[in-house]
C-alpha cells in the first residue's frame, strides 16, 4: 500500500476501513541468504537497502523484542554531519544526503526537519577549532557556517551571553542538520523492507551461532535454528553479548546514556543547539517539549536507566546556557545502552569468521548514521567489500594504529 | 550508587572517577610481550552483562584506587577492595 495525500482523504471519507497492518508477522524459514541480527534502525535499514539497492533476496531480520524498541526509539533525534576527520566526515555527509531524500525513497513520513544545528563557541581556542572543523566539512562537500555573537543573539536573544565563566562568542552552524521523528525511521524502513519480501521476525533472540571450519552456518535462536549464508550483526548496545556467541571480544564497552524531555512549551528553540563549555544539547519537539541530553553516566552498564548525578549535571549545563528554563518541569527521563568504542568511532567490517559481519560501536552518535550505516553494511554484505565512505571503520584499526579519534581522548571509552 | 570504601565507609559514587575493567591491572611485561598482547590488553574488552570487576579512583577522597565488583545489569555493588591488595594478590607491586 502506497501512502499519499489522496489515500488519506479517501480513507477519511470511508471510515478508515482500508488501512492494513504495515508489515507481516512471518514464521522463520529454515534458511536465508542473509540474516540481520537486530531489528533497530541500523538493522532494518540494512535489510531495506540489501533488498532495494543491492537486489538481494531471502533476507530475515531477527529481533529479540519488538521492532524499533531499542536505541532508535530512545535517542534525541538529531541529524548532522559536522565531523572533522577524514574517516568520518564523508560517511556522515553521505548519511545526511540520504536523510534528505529518505521520505520519498521509502514513502513514509519520517518528519525529516532540516531546522539547523548550532554549536556554541565560548573561547578563542574553540573558535579556532570549530573554524578548522567548518573548513574540513566544506572540503568534504558539507555545509558549514561560522556565526558571530551578534548573529547568534539575533536568533536566541535569551541565551546567557555574558555568563562570567562561559560567555557565548559565536557558533558553528550547519543549516542542513536538524531532527527526524525517530520511531518513524524504524517503521519506514521496516515497512519498506517487508514490502520487498524481507521477513521481520520479532521476539526471536539469538542464543548462539553455528560456526563450522571458520564459516558461519546459521544462528541458534529462541525460535529454533535458522540457517544462513551470511549473518550481519547490528545490535549496538549489546554487541559484546552477541559477538561473544562467535567467541569474539570487541574494543567496546557498554554504557548508559540518559535523555530528557520537559513539559510542552511555546516555540522557544528553532533548531538544535549545543553548549560548548559543557556537555549539553537541546532541541524542541513539535509538541513543544525540550528534548535534551548530556554525558553518559560513565561506568559500564546494561541497565537502560541511569543515576541522578548525571541528571543534575545535565540540568546544570542547561541552566548555564539558558537561565530562562529554570522553572520548566522535567517530564521524563530514560536511558539507552551505547556501544562505546575505544576511539569514539564505529565499526562496519568483516570478522575473522567467514560470512559473519559486524556493525556497531556507534557510541552515542548512531541515530544520525542510520541510513548510511544501513547502506554501507548492505554494501559490505552484498559485495564483500566496504562502501567507499566506510573504509576506515575496521575492527583491527587499533592494532594497525589507524584510530579515528575525533576527541583525542585515547583508549578511554567513557570519555568519548 | 553508594560505594562502601574499605577504609572510609559508605561514599557517594560521585566522589569517584571510573577507569574501566580491572583487567587493566594485568599489564603485560613491556620488555617481553608483543604488539598483539598489548593490543589485547589496552583495547579489547569482555564487557559482560552481569558481574564486572572494575577500577574506580577516589579522586575527591583519599585518592585510593579500588576494585569494585558490580553488576552491570542491576548496578548492585557486591564487593569493594583496595586495588593494591588485589594487585598484590595477583603478584604485582611487590
Amino acid at each position: 500500500m502506497r501512502y499519499s495525500g489522496f489515500r488519506v482523504i479517501a480513507e477519511a471519507l470511508t471510515g478508515h476501513k482500508g488501512w492494513k497492518p504495515v508489515w507481516r508477522d512471518p514464521t522463520p524459514q529454515a534458511e536465508y541468504d542473509y540474516i540481520i541480527i537486530g531489528g533497530g534502525g541500523h538493522g532494518l535499514a540494512t535489510a531495506y537497502y540489501l533488498a532495494k539497492e543491492f537486489g538481494q533476496a531471502r533476507i530475515a531480520v531477527l529481533e529479540k523484542g519488538y521492532l524499533g524498541g531499542g536505541n532508535v526509539g530512545r535517542n534525541t533525534t538529531i541529524i548532522r554531519s559536522n565531523y572533522l576527520l577524514d574517516g568520518n566526515e564523508p560517511f556522515y555527509e553521505f548519511s545526511l544526503k540520504l536523510w534528505e531524500g529518505l521520505e520519498q525513497d521509502f514513502n513514509y513520513n519520517a518528519m525529516v526537519s532540516q531546522r539547523g544545528i548550532i554549536n556554541l563557541i565560548h573561547t578563542d581556542a574553540q573558535r579556532d577549532a570549530f573554524t578548522r572543523r567548518a573548513n574540513a566539512m566544506i572540503l568534504h562537500g558539507a555545509d558549514a557556517e561560522m556565526l558571530s555573537r551578534e548573529q547568534v543573539r539575533a536568533v536566541y536573544p535569551w541565551l546567557n551571553f555574558d555568563n562570567a565563566r562561559f560567555p557565548i562568542k559565536g557558533a558553528i552552524a550547519q543549516r542542513r542538520g536538524g531532527t527526524v521523528r525517530h520511531d518513524a525511521v524504524a517503521w519506514g524502513y521496516a515497512r519498506g523492507a517487508d514490502m520487498r519480501g524481507v521477513d521481520l521476525i520479532q521476539n526471536c533472540e539469538v542464543t548462539g551461532m553455528r560456526i563450522e571450519n571458520g564459516r558461519i552456518r546459521g544462528v541458534e535462536t529462541s525460535r529454533g535454528f535458522i540457517g544462513a549464508k551470511k549473518v550481519g550483526v547490528a545490535v549496538a548496545g549489546s554487541s559484546s553479548k552477541v559477538m561473544a556467541h562467535a567467541g569474539m571480544r570487541l574494543p567496546i564497552e557498554s554504557h548508559v546514556l540518559q535523555a530528557f524531555v520537559s513539559e510542552g512549551l511555546k516555540p522557544l528553540i528553532d533548531g538544535v543547539m549545543t553548549f560548548g563549555a559543557g556537555h549539553f544539547y537541546v532541541s524542541q519537539s513539535d509538541k513543544g517539549g525540550l528534548v535534551f541530553g548530556g554525558d553518559i553516566d560513565g561506568y559500564n552498564s546494561y541497565a537502560q536507566r541511569g543515576n541522578l548525578p548525571v541528571i543534575e549535571d545535565v540540568a546544570e549545563g542547561g541552566m548555564a546556557l539558558m537561565p530562562a528554563i529554570g522553572r520548566v518541569r522535567l517530564l521524563r527521563t530514560w536511558g539507552g545502552i551505547m556501544d562505546m568504542s575505544m576511539d569514539g568511532s564505529p565499526f562496519i567490517d568483516k570478522t575473522p569468521i567467514e560470512g559473519l559481519y559486524f556493525n556497531g560501536g556507534w557510541c552515542y552518535g548512531g541515530f544520525k548514521a542510520t541510513p548510511a550505516s544501513g547502506w554501507c553494511f548492505a554494501h559490505l554484505l552484498a559485495k564483500d567489500e566496504p562502501h567507499p565512505t566506510a573504509t576506515a571503520y575496521r575492527l583491527d584499526r587499533f592494532l594497525k594504529g589507524r584510530m579515528i579519534d575525533e576527541k583525542g581522548q585515547g583508549a578511554q571509552p567513557n570519555l568519548h | 550508587m553508594i560505594i562502601h570504601h574499605p577504609i572510609l565507609g559508605p561514599r557517594d559514587a560521585q566522589e569517584f572517577v571510573y577507569l574501566g575493567d580491572a583487567s587493566l591491572i594485568d599489564r603485560p611485561d613491556g620488555m617481553t610481550a608483543g604488539v598483539e598482547a598489548f593490543h589485547e590488553y589496552l583495547y579489547q574488552r569482555t564487557n559482560p552483562a552481569g558481574e564486572h570487576q572494575e577500577l574506580w579512583y577516589h579522586e575527591q577522597g583519599d585518592r585510593s584506587w579500588l576494585v569494585i565488583t558490580r553488576n552491570t545489569v542491576t548496578h548492585e555493588i557486591t564487593k569493594v577492595e583496595l586495588a593494591r591488595d588485589v594487585a598484590r594478590s595477583r603478584g604485582r607491586s611487590q
